[in-house]
């Protein structure tokens, strides 16, 4: 236990000193100058960056949330395998395709951006929805049944709260996943903070790439934050733990 | 009260799970479903609350064809315990046991009353147990908040599907002599499944003994014990069913029936028991050797006199073998 305890206080310290040293490192440089200096594109392509996250994210939830929960009703279960194989298989093609292939269907911009990230944000909030309401024991539904509780009921009272851990899970991997493939959005001019990093690359310059990449990985880091600190409230306290994904 | 008419469940391909079942549990009776696993019995239980279609025949629940009402409003009289326990782990403690109470709409004063006197009827301390999680707690306590949430409603009729099965031996019969306690209190129409000899014994009324979806024998325990029907039944209560038949009659009856001996007061060694312990345990003990002399007292500890194995033998030829048309329950 305490080596162990030892290992990982020594990783986690190594890791804020690399962090503490990269943005000392950056600010002696002056990397991050181009935020201050050009402060008004940088708080659009934020901007632009946040939108296209949010849309898709919020799309995504709206239609794999309630399509996890239909099939696993009992009229549609047989269906189960055959909406996965579809789900898995947009899952399967690399992001970067995903966006050509939308690029040539819907033009460039900022919708091609969304619906593309929407695309691929589906499998993990479908798959955990479904596994979360897979995972719950059969006899607790067979319970509140033989008590008169109605299938509505049963969704919203049993089926949903049980299964808030494993959906919240898949909702949050969604956007994360998000937020750094949303860089990619500049190829396909969506726009958002992938436009000074690939710019960095382009023109070889410390000082775009890290103006773009930093904020963004500080997005990633500040959402996984506040979706964990969602799941506190959302979850119920006897639940919790009790599914792993 | 629970009235079983020519009721028959048969799958596609005309496999028949049940097969033309009748009996009746009668008001305030326990019965209890006894049979190998794949004979029916669950699938009659949930029949009856229409967890299984009825292929033919009725089912009456007090009176009331159960195909006549709305499945839910059915499901809402009926209290329903089954052996995982099927506590809903993101609701308190309280929550759960309140479910049918809150689904009829009762008020939150009503239900908090109820809850309390519910605790205080399986011996839970109400607050205590209120706003803890059922994961909090051991198999013994959810098992028994299990019973509870069957009664809060107080439906008049219970079907329990091996409810205390998951349950390590000790923890059982525990929970089994709590539960016949309870029972003489509120006194409800239970039907029962199990697999367990003995809990059927102990638990039933009546029992129905079922094999590939038909009753083979539907009789009180002492009368199934003492004249199984057939080949299937003494099989399945086994060659010892002489002794467990002992555990549904009392030292108390012995006594009165054939008397006890006079003990002898020189010999040291000696072991009491009291007299409303029942002959299976007796015979136990006194089989064991653990004392020279057995002495029966009364709840006072007033000696009654002495019990020895010729005595239950006599005892079991007496009221077993020589009464072939006596049925009660001990």
């Amino acid at each position: 236990m305490n080596t162990k305890k030892f290992i990982g206080y020594s990783v986690r310290f190594m890791i804020y000193a690399l962090v503490i040293f990269f943005f000392i490192w950056a600010i002696q440089n002056q990397y991050f100058n181009y935020i201050f200096s050009q402060s008004s594109t940088f708080l659009v392509l934020l901007r632009q960056h946040i939108e296209i996250v949010l849309v898709s994210s919020l799309i995504a939830v709206a239609i794999a949330l309630p399509a996890g929960i239909l099939i696993t009703r009992p009229r549609f279960r047989k269906a189960e395998w055959f909406v996965s194989m579809i789900v898995n298989f947009g899952q399967s093609i690399p992001s970067l395709a995903v966006l050509a292939l939308m690029m040539s269907i819907l033009g460039i911009g900022f919708k091609t951006a969304v619906f593309a990230l929407f695309i691929y944000s589906i499998l993990p909030i479908f798959r955990n929805t479904v596994a979360g309401i897979n995972s719950i024991d059969p006899n607790m539904v067979d319970a509140a049944k033989g008590m008169g509780m109605k299938p509505s009921q049963i969704l919203f009272r049993i089926e949903l709260p049980n299964a808030a851990y494993s959906i919240l899970a898949g909702v949050r991997t969604a956007v994360v996943l998000n937020i750094g493939t949303a860089a990619l959005a500049y190829v396909i001019g969506g726009g958002g903070l992938g436009v000074w990093i690939f710019t960095g690359i382009q023109l070889f310059d410390n000082g775009y790439l890290i103006s773009g990449a930093v904020p963004v990985t500080l997005m990633a880091v500040l959402a996984d934050f506040l979706l964990r600190r969602l799941e506190n409230i959302v979850v119920p306290k006897g639940s919790r733990r009790s599914v792993e994904t | 009260m629970i009235k079983f008419d020519h009721v028959t469940k048969s799958y596609e391909g005309g496999i028949n799970a049940v097969k033309d079942v009748n009996f009746t549990v009668e008001k305030g009776n326990i019965v209890v479903l006894l049979g190998p696993s794949g004979c029916g019995k669950t699938t009659l239980l949930r029949m009856v609350n229409r967890l299984e279609s009825i292929t033919k025949g009725t089912i009456n629940v007090n009176g009331q064809n159960s195909m006549e009402l709305n499945e839910i409003d059915l499901r809402k009289k009926i209290g329903y315990v089954i052996q995982s326990n099927g506590l809903f782990p993101n609701m308190t403690i309280e929550d759960n046991v309140m479910i049918v109470p809150d689904l009829l709409g009762w008020s939150k004063k009503e239900k908090r009353e109820r809850f309390y006197s519910l605790m205080g009827l399986i011996g839970l301390n109400a607050d205590d147990y209120r706003k803890r999680y059922p994961n909090e707690l051991s198999g013994g306590q959810q098992q028994r908040i299990g019973v509870a949430r069957a009664l809060a409603a107080d439906p008049p009729v219970m079907l329990m599907d091996e409810p205390f099965g998951a349950l390590d031996p000790i923890i059982r019969e525990k929970i089994q002599d709590e539960f016949l306690h309870i029972q003489r209190e509120v006194k409800k129409t239970i039907l029962f499944v199990s697999h367990d000899i003995d809990e059927a014994i102990k638990m039933a009324d009546k029992i129905v003994l079922m094999r590939g979806g038909e009753i083979m024998q539907f009789d009180t325990p002492s009368e199934m014990l003492a004249h199984p029907k057939n080949d299937f039944v003494s099989q399945f209560f086994g060659k010892d069913r002489a002794i467990k038949s002992l555990s549904l009659h009392t030292v108390k009856k012995l006594q009165d029936i054939i008397g006890l001996v006079e003990f002898d007061e020189t010999i040291q060694d000696t072991k009491t028991i009291n007299v409303n312990q029942d002959l299976r345990n007796t015979l136990s003990m006194l089989m064991n050797q653990e004392a020279d002399q057995v002495i029966v007292t009364d709840d006072n500890g007033r000696q009654l006199g002495a019990i020895t194995i010729d005595l239950v033998q006599k005892y079991l030829h007496f009221e077993i073998k020589g009464k072939p048309s006596v049925a009660q329950k001990g």
